[in-house]
C-alpha cells in the first residue's frame, strides 16, 4: 500500500477554499463567516483528536481498551438517537429501548463481522472493531430512530383503529399489524435505496477511502460488498428489534394500548 | 351472568352490579359522568382495580383478546384500519341478514369506507361487534349518527341479541330508546350508584 501523505502545507491549502467562502461572505455581508469558521474549527479538533486517540488505542494490546472505545461509541449513538426523535415523543422506555437495541444488534453484528468474517489477528484488533462497528452503529441509529418514530406517531395517529381492533379480540400484534408493517417498511426503504445505487450514483465512503490510500479497487469492492451486508443486516435487525420491543411498551400483558407509557396521553 | 365487583372507574366510588343473560342494563349519567369508562373498564381495555365476572370466571383468568371475544365494547364512532369495510370482518362471517336487518347493502362491504356515511359506518360499526357472537355487548351510544328509521332497525337488532340470551349494557343519550330496551338501568352520579328495575318495555 502506498499513498501520499499529506503535510500541515497541503491541509492549509485545502482549508484555502474555505477561506474563499468566508470572503465571498463577508463581501456580501452574509453573515456566514463566523459559522464557517467555527464549524471548520470544530471539524479540525474533532478529527485531530479522533486520530490521536485512535493511534494510542492501536498501540494498546489488550481488548480492554478496544472494549473501552466501543462503549464509548455505543452511549454517543444512544444520545444522538434521543435527540432524533421528536420531542414530544421522547420517554425513557423508548430511550432504554432505543439503547439496548444499539448496543445488542450493534455490538453483535460488529463482532460476527470482524470475528467471523474478516477474522484478522489478534480478533480484537481494533483497527478492524473500530471503524465498523462506526459504521454499524450509525446506519443502526438511523433505522432504529426511523422504526421508533414511525411506530409511535402511527400509534397515536391511529389509536382509535388500534384499539378497535383490541376490543374486537386482537392481540397487541395482530392490533399494531398496519402500523408495525408500516414502521419496519419506512425504516428498511433506505437500507434498499442505499444497496440498490451502491457504486453507481456515489462511490461509497469506505470504498473511496480504502482506494485512496492505495487498496487495488477490485479488493475495496469485496471490503465494501461485505460492508453493505453487515451494514444491512445490522440496520435490519435493529429496525425490527425497535419495532416489536416497541410494541411490547406501548401495550400491556393484557394486550390494552399504554399511549400514558409515552407520556404524551393526548385524546 | 356478568358480575361486576367493586370496580374502580375514574373518580367514581367502587362499582357493584349485575346483569343476566336476555337482559339489558342502562347506565345512565350525565355526561362526563363516566359512562363510557365504565364500559371500557368492563371490556379490560382501562386498568381497572375490582373484578368483573362472566360466568364465575374473572377477566384477569384469561388471555386480554379472549376476555374481548366474549366481552365486547363497541364505540360510538367506530374506527376503521383498512380501506373497505369488508377487511374489518372475519372471511367466514355471514354477514347478509346482520347487514339487511340494519338495513344496508352487501355492496357497502367493498366500498371505500370513507365514501360512507357516518350513519353506515355506525349500523357497520355495531355488525362488526356483534357478528362473532360475543356474550356480552357493551354498547356506547350505538344509534347516535341514525335517522330514526335506521335506529328503529338498530334497536330491533340489538333486541334480537337480547332475545338470544346475550347481555346487553347500553349507554344511550335518547331515553325513550332506554325505556324500549332496558329490562334495568344504573345511575351514575357522584354521590354513588342506585340500580332500580322496570319490567321489560320490550
Amino acid at each position: 500500500m502506498s499513498y501520499v501523505q499529506l503535510s500541515a502545507t497541503d491541509l492549509a491549502l485545502a482549508a484555502f477554499l474555505l477561506v474563499v467562502n468566508g470572503a465571498i461572505s463577508l463581501a456580501f455581508r452574509l453573515g456566514l463567516a463566523v459559522s464557517f469558521g467555527v464549524a471548520a474549527v470544530r471539524m479540525a479538533v474533532q478529527l485531530a483528536a479522533v486520530g490521536f486517540v485512535l493511534n494510542f488505542i492501536f498501540a494498546q494490546t489488550s481488548p480492554l481498551w478496544t472494549m473501552l472505545i466501543a462503549l464509548v461509541m455505543v452511549l454517543v449513538a444512544g444520545y444522538e438517537l434521543v435527540q432524533r426523535q421528536e420531542r414530544r415523543l421522547r420517554s425513557w422506555l423508548i430511550y432504554g429501548l432505543g439503547n439496548a437495541t444499539l448496543l445488542l444488534v450493534g455490538g453483535l453484528a460488529t463482532l460476527y463481522a470482524v470475528v467471523v468474517v474478516v477474522h484478522p489477528s489478534p480478533w480484537y484488533a481494533p483497527r478492524y472493531i473500530v471503524p465498523i462497528l462506526g459504521m454499524v452503529l450509525g446506519n443502526t441509529l438511523t433505522s432504529v430512530s426511523l422504526a421508533l418514530q414511525t411506530l409511535t406517531e402511527g400509534a397515536e395517529r391511529e389509536r382509535a383503529a388500534i384499539e378497535a381492533r383490541i376490543a374486537l379480540g386482537a392481540t397487541r400484534f395482530e392490533a399494531f399489524a398496519t402500523v408495525l408493517r408500516r414502521a419496519l417498511r419506512t425504516a428498511i426503504t433506505p437500507l434498499l435505496n442505499v444497496m440498490s445505487v451502491a457504486g453507481i450514483v456515489s462511490l461509497p465512503g469506505m470504498m473511496t477511502g480504502q482506494i485512496l490510500a492505495g487498496v487495488d479497487p477490485g479488493e475495496a469492492a469485496k471490503y465494501q460488498i461485505m460492508i453493505m451486508f453487515v451494514l444491512t443486516g445490522a440496520s435490519g435487525l435493529g429496525a425490527f428489534a425497535a419495532a416489536f420491543g416497541g410494541v411490547l411498551l406501548l401495550t400491556d400483558a393484557r394486550h390494552r394500548l399504554r399511549l400514558d407509557r409515552l407520556g404524551a396521553a393526548r385524546a | 351472568m356478568l358480575r361486576v365487583d367493586y370496580l374502580s372507574v375514574g373518580g367514581l366510588a367502587p362499582l357493584s352490579f349485575e346483569a343476566a343473560a336476555h337482559e339489558c342494563l342502562a347506565i345512565e349519567g350525565p355526561s362526563g359522568s363516566g359512562k363510557t369508562r365504565l364500559l371500557r373498564a368492563i371490556a379490560d381495555l382501562d386498568a381497572a382495580a375490582g373484578y368483573v365476572y362472566l360466568e364465575g370466571v374473572e377477566r384477569r383468568e384469561m388471555p386480554g383478546p379472549e376476555w374481548r371475544r366474549r366481552v365486547r365494547y363497541a364505540s360510538a364512532e367506530p374506527a376503521w384500519w383498512g380501506a373497505k369495510a369488508r377487511e374489518h370482518f372475519p372471511a367466514t362471517a355471514k354477514l347478509d341478514r346482520l347487514l339487511s336487518a340494519v338495513g344496508l347493502e352487501s355492496v357497502l362491504l367493498d366500498r371505500p369506507i370513507s365514501e360512507l356515511s357516518t350513519g353506515e359506518r355506525q349500523r357497520l360499526g355495531l355488525v362488526r361487534a356483534i357478528a362473532d357472537e360475543p356474550r356480552v355487548l357493551l354498547l356506547d351510544e350505538p344509534t347516535s349518527a341514525l335517522d330514526a328509521q335506521a335506529a328503529a332497525l338498530a334497536e330491533e337488532l340489538i333486541k334480537f341479541q337480547i332475545l338470544l340470551g346475550r347481555i346487553v349494557i347500553l349507554v344511550s343519550h335518547d331515553s325513550q330508546q332506554l325505556t324500549r330496551l332496558a329490562n334495568a338501568r344504573l345511575q351514575l352520579t357522584d354521590a354513588g350508584t342506585a340500580r332500580s328495575r322496570e319490567s321489560a318495555a320490550a
